[in-house]
């Protein structure tokens, strides 16, 4: 059987197709029927030969195999040095093995390139900093999964979640209208405490348009009341636009270049029609990295820049901190140890380590902060990235992985994580369960509006 | 033989080898691909630049990087290799001379024990690196009988230089191996791994160049390598 009903080379176009998917519990009858499915070898060698340029056919070539990887990898590192989890080892044996194939592989092997994509790399990056060529095997893999998903090998939940972006523009199902009435309920929530506070949808020509993932939206609306609470006191001109608010992309995850072209587009549209001055994006990481970090090139835009100015939230946070838009009770502050988590997906890729640490400066009394070794672009993955947190058949690898990050932790002797991003948020959360250590773990919204003082004007009447 | 390869067959190699390495170099440019890439390698220039010095000095600086900081005994080896790998053909005295008697120019010259010195290091260091390969598994695992060829084909002029230069036997045979070694070797270079003489840099540019443009250097904060 080349095709199946449910895992076949066909993205998720619609409604229909998605629900079928989802009502296929855990992707039983999906894993089952992958077991069959065929590899277009004619159609795998032809992107191969269209996408696979210089860079990469140039890192394959010239790697010298000196195994100087190995150590800069987590995953080889809590796997008791694996050396099937040698960065350099699982490329060569997936891609550069295609590639010498010319395409010519496969059902097992793709099985074996699939687990290795997902569940032996996070494309955190890091052992492109320990190559001394420069090879970047997180890039490398990123490419792979296109490669797998083209030809339907691809976790169940991350054709799921590349399928809800085609139907939806949002990692979940969670509609325009659903967006738009969460975030006016939640703030209607707050209304009392805040006097004044609102949602504007739509605005055109605001200082900033914010974007969100959509999770908040489904699962911790209280963020999105976080979130126009601090814009609220930091008297921004803010707007949310109705349509092209969500700001994640699974499909980066899955490999589904098609899908993360229209995912940012949808967004740089709201961009184009709202003309804000700049987006400001929420505490997530990965939803950075996509849509304005890697989108633009998916867009096809030849400065590498999204329509306006795009910052993560962090940089607002800083700068609002900065400039005193907002002022943190010096008595609030934290006065325990703490330690931050630096997210690959903006610190190691995007350059924002000092803007963190601008923030600790603020919100923890001197003293208190211990970071994590390493740190900074040198830190460890959180051990759920690159989607690694929502595949249900990698979990005990996942678990596995969070060992790393476990221990880099309980090496601060810190009681409480901030982690302004929400892959790495989740990670912790399950690494705190799963292996019983009792920390506390918490973005900066929730830190933030604990401490702030709220301007005169801005307090509710007694 | 000896006529033979230090004429004809000289030049032969020594265009291959200049010529082969300059076409991988165009070819790799040409093969950038900015989309693909995912690197607007063309809307900022400066900033590019900036990355790709940075990276590429970070690395040729022996412990300039947390990588080589962080295994000592590999960097030691690593540039015990090729610091004499890259300065002995270039400054040897002997070399010099008969580059001046081929091509009419000769290059700064390096003193006799240093390059006895480097020569050594080559030597050791190749058999040190070939004892690694064998002895961690998380490089026996990526080892292939290329990589050894790799190593045996750059190591050989070295081995039958030295041999030549402490005359042990046939101080003439010798040196016809050592010229033909060093020929088979230049001559492998632009086809094979050892391409990296040239695609090193341009690997290590494209990288400084990512992380420049777009992993970081527009925010103002440098890449720590």
């Amino acid at each position: 059987m080349p095709e199946g009903k449910l895992c076949n080379k066909k993205p998720v176009e619609n409604e229909e197709a998605l629900k079928a998917l989802l009502a296929d519990t855990g992707g039983q009858q999906y894993y089952k029927e992958m077991k069959e499915l065929d590899v277009d070898s004619k159609l795998l060698w032809g992107t191969i030969e269209k996408t696979c340029k210089t860079r990469m056919r140039t890192w394959l070539e010239i790697c010298a195999h000196c195994g100087m990887c190995a150590d800069s990898c987590f995953l080889y590192l809590v796997n008791d040095r694996d050396p099937k989890q040698v960065p350099a080892y699982k490329i060569q044996s997936t891609l550069g093995k295609i590639i010498k194939a010319k395409g010519k592989v496969d059902n097992e092997f793709m099985h074996m390139v699939m687990e290795t994509a997902w569940a032996k790399c996070t494309c955190c990056n890091r052992c492109g900093m320990y190559c001394p060529h420069g090879i970047d095997m997180g890039v490398m893999f990123g490419y792979v999964r296109g490669l797998c998903y083209q030809q339907g090998f691809v976790p169940w939940e991350l054709k799921i979640g590349a399928g809800m972006h085609r139907v939806y523009h949002a990692q979940m199902d969670v509609t325009d209208e659903d967006f738009v009435e969460t975030f006016k309920w939640m703030v209607e929530e707050n209304e009392e405490d805040y006097p004044g506070l609102t949602v504007p949808v739509d605005k055109v020509g605001a200082d900033i348009m914010y974007t969100v993932n959509a999770r908040e939206v489904k699962h911790y609306p209280e963020d999105l009341a976080e979130a126009a609470i601090l814009f609220h006191i930091a008297g921004e001109n803010w707007t949310v636009p109705s349509s092209g608010w969500e700001q994640t992309s699974l499909s980066m995850f899955a490999g589904d270049w098609g899908a993360c072209k229209m995912q940012v587009e949808h967004v740089y549209a709201a961009m184009e029609r709202l003309k804000p001055k700049r987006m400001v994006g929420t505490e997530c990481g990965h939803a950075h990295r996509a849509t304005v970090i890697e989108g633009p090139y998916w867009a096809g835009r030849k400065d590498g820049k999204p329509p306006v100015e795009c910052i993560h939230y962090v940089e607002w946070v800083a700068e609002a901190l900065r400039t005193g838009k907002l002022k943190v009770d010096p008595a609030k502050r934290i006065k325990q140890p703490v330690t931050l988590q630096d997210s690959c997906n903006y610190i190691r890729n995007s350059g924002l380590k000092e803007v963190t640490r601008e923030i600790i400066s603020h919100i923890v009394e001197p003293g208190y902060f211990v970071e994590m070794s390493p740190n900074k672009e040198h830190n460890f993955c959180c051990g759920g990235g690159g989607g690694f947190n929502g595949i249900g058949l990698f979990r005990p690898q996942r678990n596995k992985a969070l060992i790393t990050k476990r221990d880099q932790i309980i090496n601060t002797g810190a009681k409480l994580v901030i982690a302004p991003c929400h892959n790495c948020w989740d990670a912790i959360r399950d690494l705190n369960e799963e292996y019983k250590v009792g920390i506390k773990w918490s973005f900066l919204k929730p830190l933030l509006i604990s401490m702030v003082e709220v301007p005169e004007h801005l307090k509710p009447e007694e | 033989m000896h006529d033979f390869l230090t004429g004809p067959m000289f030049y032969v190699s020594f265009s291959v080898c200049i010529i082969g390495l300059l076409v991988r170099l165009i070819l790799y440019i040409r093969g950038l691909a900015w989309q693909l890439d995912r690197v607007a390698y063309r809307a900022y220039p400066g900033l590019g630049w900036n990355g790709a010095i940075r990276s590429v000095l970070s690395w040729l600086l022996p412990f300039g990087t947390s990588s080589w900081r962080q295994q000592p005994l590999m960097t030691i080896l690593f540039f015990g290799f090729h610091f004499g790998a890259v300065l002995i053909p270039l400054f040897l005295v002997a070399h010099n001379l008969f580059l001046k008697s081929k091509l009419g120019f000769s290059l700064f010259t390096i003193p006799q024990l240093l390059a006895d010195t480097l020569s050594w290091m080559v030597v050791v260091s190749a058999l040190l690196l070939v004892f690694r390969r064998i002895a961690l598994p998380e490089v026996r695992i990526l080892t292939t009988a290329y990589d050894y060829l790799i190593i045996a084909l750059s190591t050989a002029p070295f081995i039958t230089g030295l041999l030549a230069r402490y005359e042990v036997g046939d101080y003439g045979f010798w040196l016809v191996m050592h010229i033909l070694c060093a020929e088979i070797l230049l001559i492998a270079i632009p086809f094979t791994k050892l391409s990296h003489i040239i695609l090193f840099f341009a690997s290590r540019t494209q990288l400084g160049m990512d992380y420049g443009i777009k992993r970081g250097g527009q925010k103002g904060t440098s890449m720590v390598w």
